[in-house]
């Protein structure tokens, strides 16, 4: 196999060259290694590299090979976003704050990858404590996006989804709290996959906001986000939240054809935040699923525009007391020589944390205050009611709600023009399902001025399989989802 | 003017539980520092709270125990402050929805009366961690073994007038929750802490004062002293037309003053939300059914049992039930013998002596039920005068063999044998002729005075081991 052909890779065919002996995962992990070392700097996408864990991991899973075990993920590289803690590899989660922490234990996901075979390569670059929707706000500096380095990535999980699209891992962890792995798997060309909320464990995943929160896979295609889930899904004892609910077989879902799924189409996305040329690439790729048998229905989510400011109200009230462990007293940054406690805390918060988690922290504790609970926070979890029994309704009657992941190709770095509100509009299409707690993949469909636009697919609870299961059949008929972009540029 | 004193408590209850409430990690006391701790107790990045079903069994029993509602539905609500003991920056608490509210506890006064005291709710909650300001010169350390540790916080209506009443419901709830096993209510240790809500009103009038909240209150007698200081304080303040600042104050038992420890109410706001890492607990009938199934029985149902069935008196009924060890001793005891009032006597007399003088408490006294029943069965055989029992229980209590063989060992017995004893009548009678004549010409009623002397004479001469009912009777016989 050519490089090229490694960095281009499903994990089913990995999967093949693995077992077929046609290269040893040692060889595999070494070839992203160098490859990380040689193009991530252009990138900034990874944070910490875990080389000599990598090789270890290999080699074990190289012997398990030669014994005849074929598990899916046995000998497949992968990148974690650094928001997962990692025993005894540093768990930054992009932040000052943690810059140097090291977790005494794994998290569920790491754990459940590592126990299916995957190997670890490093840690990714996000946005700080998973703020963000260009990967601008990380303490570790701003990833670029490989398809045009003068843009963002997206966000949070930008590194993971930068690191992929430019074929430096076959495929990474993420997580979603607000459109966190759809949008910027959008922006780079690749699929990403948040689960209904429950369906990953968020053990060992370091929260921002509990009640949204979610892992998920982003990959190259829907094919490897479902191998990829057969890892991660299902039961966590130590995730009071997570479903106790049986995970079925999505590699065999996925094959099913679609013809006769109905796909709810809402008329309030195609309003003025999206781009018409987005638009129209999400029409082209709607008209496909069209020609393959689907039936296109015209539904309402007249709440749409609510879910923005709900999303902003509920997000920040829960990490301002998810981010108040951080007060420089047990782990963490703590400030030089505090003068009291008070000093303590607030110098040590005040330089460990950035500017936009303090905005965050601001705002949710403004929200929580006794004077405001009732109009902000009570208000907001109203909405929040309403936005999920309205997608309830429509999911009633088709099968998955289809539309564009973000409303824009990826932005300029830098791009002084977008207000703090504009940033916080590029959830607009995606905060609906964590408030909702709704499956909902990114597929790629198109390309905008030599830029992808990623097309969304919102299930029902728990029903992952029907949109991994439409994004790959998708896939199966169109190939913008192996266009790389980038990746001849760094070919080498 | 009359002030009248209105008061509601909230008691801290440590669950017995065998880890904490959120976390794995054991909850024994007097471990080294921070030896009872894992990633959650810490409030390392990524950890999450699961919730202990324990906790949860016994704050259902304890609801049962006060005739409360129990919740099918509670939640758990984040209450948010920073201080170096609460390593997550908030704690887990109920406060919206608690999982117990609206009982009834019924508190048996001295005077045999019953004092209801409502209870508001009673919520679950994780304890915090302990600042250690002696462990590191100039330093403080934080002891994070208790953070974690599961309370059940129980709250009152403010239906307390008098100090005495809450000692009374304070020592009742102790009571209770040994009884149900809930929590050992070892005051000392902090497995029962109490802050008292105090205020005061004119006499006759039903608008409640500004209240103030008394902590650091660890034994019943500081709490009544503060309780004394505290209604002192505000009295003279009211009386110069002075306001009651709504706040915290701590009691200083050196000083005998409480102390402003912080206005929390006004200044802390702890932005209470739903704890979004745990699920609503919800509660199904037949767990209600099973838990209550399994209930002990209740100290005013024994109480009353006690008077009814075993004839006993109101206030030794309520002394033998106010904590389960006495009246697990008190049943077992009578197992071995069928006398409740005589063992009764004996475990709140003799006993009791004992017990405080050497400061031992019910579970760690060497006289086992079965040895006190065994000593009053020997009373009531005849066997030993009320004298001798108090000798043969003093040789128990320092733990020199069982009743027979102290009787044996220290030849107490005492002597009943008729054939014996008429023999020393009628030597005592052939000795004594003017006493005898005197005894003779007396009337019937001053005969029975008169007697008492042959009685004395005779128990001299066995040395005390005589039995003087017997000898009584002998006598009137022969005189």
């Amino acid at each position: 196999m050519t490089s090229l052909d490694l960095t281009t890779s499903s994990l089913r065919q990995l999967r093949e060259s693995l077992d077929s002996k046609q290269i040893s995962s040692v060889e595999l992990a070494q070839f992203f290694v160098n490859r990380i070392k040689q193009f991530d700097p252009q990138l900034n996408s990874v944070i910490t590299e875990t080389a000599d864990l990598a090789l270890e991991q290999a080699e074990h899973a190289d012997r398990r090979i030669a014994n005849g075990d074929s598990s899916a993920l046995l000998g497949i590289p992968i990148l974690h976003k650094d928001i997962f803690c990692t025993k005894g590899v540093k768990t930054t989660c992009a932040s000052k704050m943690l810059a140097d922490f090291v977790s005494p234990y794994d998290a569920t996901v790491v754990s459940a990858l590592g126990n299916a075979g995957a190997i670890t390569l490093g840690k990714t670059n996000m946005d700080e404590f998973a703020m963000g929707s260009s990967n601008e706000t990380s303490y570790f500096g701003a990833v670029k996006n490989p398809w045009d380095l003068s843009r963002v990535p997206g966000g949070s999980s930008g590194g993971s989804a930068s690191a992929v699209a430019a074929g430096l891992a076959p495929c990474a962890t993420g997580t979603d709290t607000g459109g966190s792995i759809r949008q910027p798997a959008a922006l780079c060309g690749i699929t990403g996959l948040k689960p209904s909320y429950g369906r990953v464990s968020r053990y060992g995943m370091i929260a921002f906001a509990s009640s949204m929160d979610q892992a998920g896979p982003m990959a190259k295609s829907a094919e490897d986000c479902a191998s990829l889930m057969a890892a991660m899904a299902g039961h966590d004892p130590l995730d009071s939240t997570s479903a106790r609910l049986a995970v079925p077989d999505y590699a065999t879902e996925i094959q099913k054809p679609i013809a006769g799924l109905r796909i709810g189409i809402p008329e309030e996305i195609f309003d003025k935040q999206l781009s018409p040329e987005v638009g129209d690439t999400i029409n082209a790729a709607l008209r496909e699923l069209e020609s393959m048998g689907a039936v296109l229905v015209d539904v309402k989510l007249p709440s749409t525009p609510l879910g923005v400011s709900t999303y902003y109200v509920i997000a920040p009230a829960e990490a301002s007391a998810n981010l108040a462990r951080y007060d420089g007293v047990r782990f963490g940054y703590r400030c030089e020589h505090p003068e009291n406690l008070e000093d303590l805390y607030v110098r040590s918060r005040t330089e460990g944390f950035g500017e936009e988690v303090k905005r965050r922290i601001l705002v949710g504790t403004f929200t929580l205050s006794a004077a405001s609970y009732d109009q902000y926070f009570m208000k907001a979890q109203q909405v929040r009611r309403m936005i999920a029994n309205e997608y309830d309704e429509v999911l009633a009657d088709v099968d998955v709600i289809a539309g564009p992941s973000a409303p824009n190709t990826a932005f300029p770095l830098n791009d002084s023009s977008k207000s703090i509100t504009d940033m916080y509009m590029e959830d607009v299409f995606t905060v609906g399902c964590n408030l909702a707690g709704l499956p909902a993949i990114s597929v790629p469909a198109g390309l905008v001025d030599g830029l992808p636009v990623g097309m969304q697919l919102i299930g029902r609870a728990f029903d992952e399989a029907t949109v991994l299961r439409i994004g790959h059949q998708f896939q199966m008929q169109t190939d913008w989802h192996t266009r790389t972009g980038g990746i001849e540029e760094f070919a080498s | 003017m009359k002030w009248e004193m209105v008061m509601g408590l909230e008691v801290h209850l440590q669950l017995a539980t065998q880890s904490k409430i959120f976390s794995s990690s054991k909850t024994a006391f007097g471990a080294p520092p921070n030896e009872q701790t894992n990633p959650l107790d810490v409030a390392l990045p990524g950890t999450l709270p699961v919730l202990n079903e324990a906790a949860v069994r016994q704050a259902i029993v304890f609801g049962l125990g006060v005739g409360a509602t129990i919740n099918k539905v509670s939640r758990f609500d984040r209450k948010n402050y920073f201080y170096p003991d609460l390593p997550k920056g908030y704690q887990i608490s109920q406060f919206f929805a608690p999982i117990v509210s609206d009982g009834v506890f019924d508190i048996p006064l001295e005077d045999g009366s019953v004092f209801p005291v409502r209870i508001l709710r009673a919520h679950l909650e994780e304890d915090a961690g302990k600042s250690v300001h002696d462990a590191i010169p100039n330093q403080t350390a934080v002891d994070l073994n208790r953070a974690g540790t599961p309370l059940l916080e129980v709250v009152t209506e403010p239906d307390f007038r008098t100090a005495e009443q809450v000692v009374a419901y304070l020592k009742a709830l102790h009571g209770l929750v040994t009884y149900l096993g809930v929590s050992d209510g070892n005051m000392a240790e902090g497995s029962m802490r109490c802050d008292v809500n105090i205020s005061l009103r004119p006499a006759g009038t039903s608008e409640l004062g500004t209240r103030t909240e008394l902590k650091n209150l660890n034994s019943f007698k500081f709490i009544e002293r503060a309780i004394k200081v505290e209604a002192e304080r505000q009295q003279d303040l009211l009386e110069d037309d002075k306001a009651v600042m709504q706040e915290t104050r701590l009691f200083d038992p050196d000083l005998d003053e409480t102390r402003s420890m912080r206005s929390k109410e006004v200044a802390n706001d702890y932005r209470y939300f739903p704890d979004p890492d745990l699920l609503p607990v919800v509660i199904d009938d037949s767990v209600i059914d099973e838990i209550r199934g399994q209930l002990p029985e209740l100290p005013a149902i024994k109480r009353e049992r006690y008077q009814t069935k075993l004839g006993l008196s109101a206030y030794d009924a309520s002394l033998l039930t106010q904590d389960r060890a006495s009246a697990d001793y008190f049943e077992a005891s009578l197992e071995h013998h069928n006398n409740a009032k005589a063992l009764a006597n004996w475990m709140l007399g003799d006993l009791a002596a004992a017990m405080n003088r050497d400061a031992v408490s019910i579970g760690d006294v060497a006289v086992t039920p079965e040895q006190l029943a065994l000593l009053v069965s020997r009373i009531d055989d005849g066997i030993l005068s009320s004298k001798m029992a108090k000798t043969v229980f003093e040789s128990l209590w320092q733990n020199e063999g069982d009743v027979d063989t102290i009787i044996e060992a220290r030849g107490l017995k005492q002597v009943s044998d008729t054939g014996e004893l008429e023999a020393m009548v009628d030597e005592l009678i052939a000795n004594s002729p003017e006493q005898v004549a005197q005894y003779r010409a007396a009337e019937p009623d001053k005969q029975k005075k008169l007697i008492g002397y042959f009685v004395g004479q005779a128990m001299k001469a066995s040395k005390g081991q005589a039995n003087p009912q017997v000898i009584n009777e002998i006598l009137r016989n022969k005189l």
